[in-house]
């Protein structure tokens, strides 16, 4: 007997949640009980009083999970709402990432000269290396660290996806 | 505005203040201020169970009985680890619970304490939502919140993680004016123009069927008097899962009797053939569907659930309907009757489905030597059926057979571990059921296996008084396991033989209760009656035959119309893909 895998799509949702203990823990928890895909998530309160975070979550699964994803994550009682902004249509997706390259002589120049086409900034520099911070769409920072890797990549950290709807209304 | 008291108090004046007149629990370190609390006043009794799971049992038994929420408190680690099967279950069947756990004092959460454990990581995922209380202040308006979540939208449990200090800390505490959530709100009403939609699909349809569940029970009596209304109303005949028996009754001829993997012929049937399903508050499991690609191919699908996660998760629906099911029947209810929009009779469609219960799917070979455990309940259910019995079940054949054989009335007079299925259920549901019923006659439906799980209960049904009636289908196998066993793997009896069980006449005498042993027949009815007689707790060993099995069933993974009858019973060696499946 072997197992069949299904054709899946990636979704990105904004949750709005209560900003209490434990939350994060209650949301990664039911994405791992019920075998749901993260691809990231990020998370940050966002009004005055802090009492309201957004978690932005890139998922994949058949069009039929997604739809469970959603009803799943708003069934949570410190759910406020959940907004599938793939569905949506426009919305913007950033990610930022840190970048440290360690190179010398014409790697490094490369590794610059590349920084500046992909509009990343010097953040730190030492004689023998840089870190760049870099802010983009997910396929931009990919892109962006695979070209590194042949100038001399030591390490990467990246926040993840957050998104927003386009448009002046709220989601 | 009051004087300060210790979180303790509160929480007593807080149960109080809920209308909470009865709480399960077992008392342990981590609890002792509540417990020297609760010894102080007289408005809550306290039930001392035997094992922490007892007392979430019994919580479940009480509420599903009652109508009304169920009250556990227990201690901190091992008395929370051990609620935690009773927890998942009640979060499995919607069963409204408020689980009341004692924690370590906080400055020593997370020192690896004694009886220390992360109860609220531990109860996250099969809780509806949990607390862990850290300023009395707040410890009021949680536990208020605590039984609304538990007993609003679709009902579950709900842990307080109280700890110790928080318990002997003071604060102020008034009764909240109303509770209402921000994030929290559901939709109880349903949407007027589904409504419409669904009672003209309802009275197009030729080939109808409703599909009941659970969420019946739990919306209240009177969503099963507006379910036979619109049964009545529409002349559609009507089926239901394990957890909704006895919303609708048995007696009506518009019963079709259970559906699923042990339902019956007619109405696994009558759900292949339908061209309109209405399920009300069911929620497609797989021991109802079987195979879902071939699970009523040809109908339109109306799902009304309070739970809008449940739609659409297993089975695709022409027609969603998020809302309580007591309220979306009665707004069928009403409208039929102002329409009266049906035009044609389902003469055709009832004569189809008195061609299916012609095959008789439930009876069973009878025997002149050994007790049918088939028999068994229908004897017992003659010989109480006038005096609407509470019953509960524990997990297994006699389950089944207690579903198909006893015939309910009335609702909250089943109790059944449904969804998690759990061994060990049935005799404190059936405690917790007495306690919330003491006139009632509580009857607990086990196996021999199941009842040694939670068999210590005994002592706590004889320290009440309560004259609950465990009647054992004793076969000496784990019934169902044996079955499968003989079904799937060619009889390779794995470990579903019980070499050594106890002599059950003695242990119910050694608990203070009455023992009865049935063995023949012929001694069935008067076994029965002397157990009815007898005006305490007894406990009967029926010994039935050992190798009987629990038919008609839907193998795993087979489609309704690949049942197995009784009749044409075969035992063989499934393929892997049969044996993946549960």
């Amino acid at each position: 007997m072997r197992l069949k895998p299904e054709l899946s799509e990636r979704h990105t949702l904004s949750v709005l949640v209560d900003n209490e203990a434990g939350i994060l823990a209650r949301i990664a928890g039911l994405f791992s009980a019920r075998g749901y895909n993260i691809e990231s998530l990020t998370v940050a309160d966002i009004n005055e009083d802090e009492s309201i975070s957004r978690i932005t979550i890139v998922t994949s699964g058949p069009p039929h999970v997604i739809e469970q994803i959603i009803s799943q994550l708003e069934r949570l009682v410190p759910v406020h709402k959940v907004t599938d902004l793939t569905a949506l249509g426009p919305h913007i997706e950033r990610e930022l990432a840190l970048i440290k390259v360690a190179s010398t002589g014409e790697q490094r120049i490369e590794a610059l000269r590349l920084a500046d086409v992909y509009r990343a900034r010097v953040v730190d520099a030492t004689t023998s290396s840089f870190v760049f911070e870099l802010t983009g769409g997910a396929e931009k920072i990919d892109k962006f660290i695979e070209l590194m890797r042949e100038v001399g990549l030591v390490e990467i950290a990246r926040t993840g996806i957050v998104a927003i709807a386009r448009g002046k209304e709220a989601a | 505005m009051s004087s300060e008291r210790r979180g303790a108090e509160i929480l007593i004046e807080a149960l109080i203040d809920l209308g909470v007149e009865v709480v399960f629990g077992y008392p342990g370190g981590a609890v002792l201020p509540i417990y020297d609390a609760m010894f102080q006043q007289n408005r809550i009794r306290h039930i001392l169970v035997r094992q922490e799971g007892g007392a979430v049992h019994a919580a479940e038994g009480y509420a599903r009985s009652t109508g009304k929420p169920g009250v556990v408190l227990v201690t901190s680690g091992p008395g929370a680890t051990n609620a935690v099967t009773g927890i998942a279950d009640a979060l499995m069947d919607s069963i409204p619970i408020v689980v009341i756990t004692g924690q370590v004092p906080t400055s020593l959460i997370g020192t690896d304490a004694f009886q220390e454990c992360d109860t609220i990581g531990i109860t996250r995922h099969c809780t509806k939502h949990n607390y862990l209380v850290k300023d009395p202040a707040k410890l009021g308006d949680i536990v208020h919140e605590a039984f609304y979540l538990a007993t609003s939208g679709r009902p579950g449990p709900v842990v307080i993680d109280l700890p110790k200090d928080v318990q002997v800390a003071t604060a102020r505490y008034s009764k909240p004016k109303s509770i209402s959530h921000q994030a929290y709100r559901p939709q109880v009403d349903p949407d007027a123009a589904r409504i419409e939609a669904a009672v003209e699909m309802l009275a197009a349809a030729e080939r109808p069927i409703l599909y009941t569940g659970g969420g019946i029970i739990n919306s209240g009596p009177q969503a099963s008097a507006a379910l036979r209304e619109l049964a009545r109303l529409a002349d559609v005949p009507v089926t239901s899962t394990l957890m909704g028996l006895g919303a609708f009754p048995a007696s009506s001829p518009q019963w079709l009797g259970m559906l699923g993997m042990h339902g019956t012929y007619e109405s696994n049937m009558a759900m292949n053939r339908a061209d309109l399903i209405l399920c009300l508050g069911a929620r497609f499991d797989d021991r109802v569907t079987g195979r879902l690609d071939a699970f009523s191919p040809r109908s339109k699908k109306i799902h009304v659930d309070i739970d809008r996660s449940s739609i659409n998760k297993n089975v695709r629906v022409d027609l969603p309907i998020v809302s309580d099911v007591g309220r979306a029947i009665e707004a069928m209810v009403a409208l039929w009757k102002a329409r009266k929009p049906r035009t044609h009779g389902l003469k055709r469609w009832w004569d189809e489905i008195d061609q299916w219960r012609a095959k008789r799917s439930l009876d069973f070979p009878p025997s002149t030597s050994e007790i049918m455990p088939q028999q068994a309940i229908r004897s017992l259910w003659e010989a109480t059926k006038d005096r609407s019995p509470i019953i509960s079940t524990e997990v297994g054949q006699h389950q089944m057979w207690a579903a198909q054989h006893f015939d309910f009335e009335a609702p909250n007079k089943w109790l059944t571990s449904g969804g998690l299925g759990t061994m060990g259920y049935g005799l404190p549901a059936a405690i917790g059921a007495q306690i919330g019923n003491p006139d009632a006659l509580v009857i607990d439906i086990a196996g021999e296996a199941s009842i040694l799980m939670n068999i210590q209960e005994m002592s706590t049904a004889a320290q009440y008084r309560l004259p609950v009636k465990v009647f054992i289908l004793n076969n000496q196998y784990m019934g169902m396991v044996r079955q499968w066993q003989e079904l799937t793997y060619s009889s390779r009896y794995a470990e579903s033989y019980t070499e050594a069980l106890p002599d059950f006449v003695k242990l119910a005498e050694a608990y203070g209760w009455t023992g009865i042993r049935i063995e023949k027949p012929d001694d069935l009815d008067a076994g029965i009656t002397a157990m009815l007689d007898h005006d305490g707790p007894v406990m009967v060993d029926c010994r039935v035959a050992q190798l009987a099995n629990c038919f008609p069933m839907i193998p795993s993974g087979a489609a309704h119309t690949e049942m197995i009858l009784q009749a044409n019973e075969v035992s063989g060696e499934m393929d892997d893909e049969a044996k993946a499946l549960v």
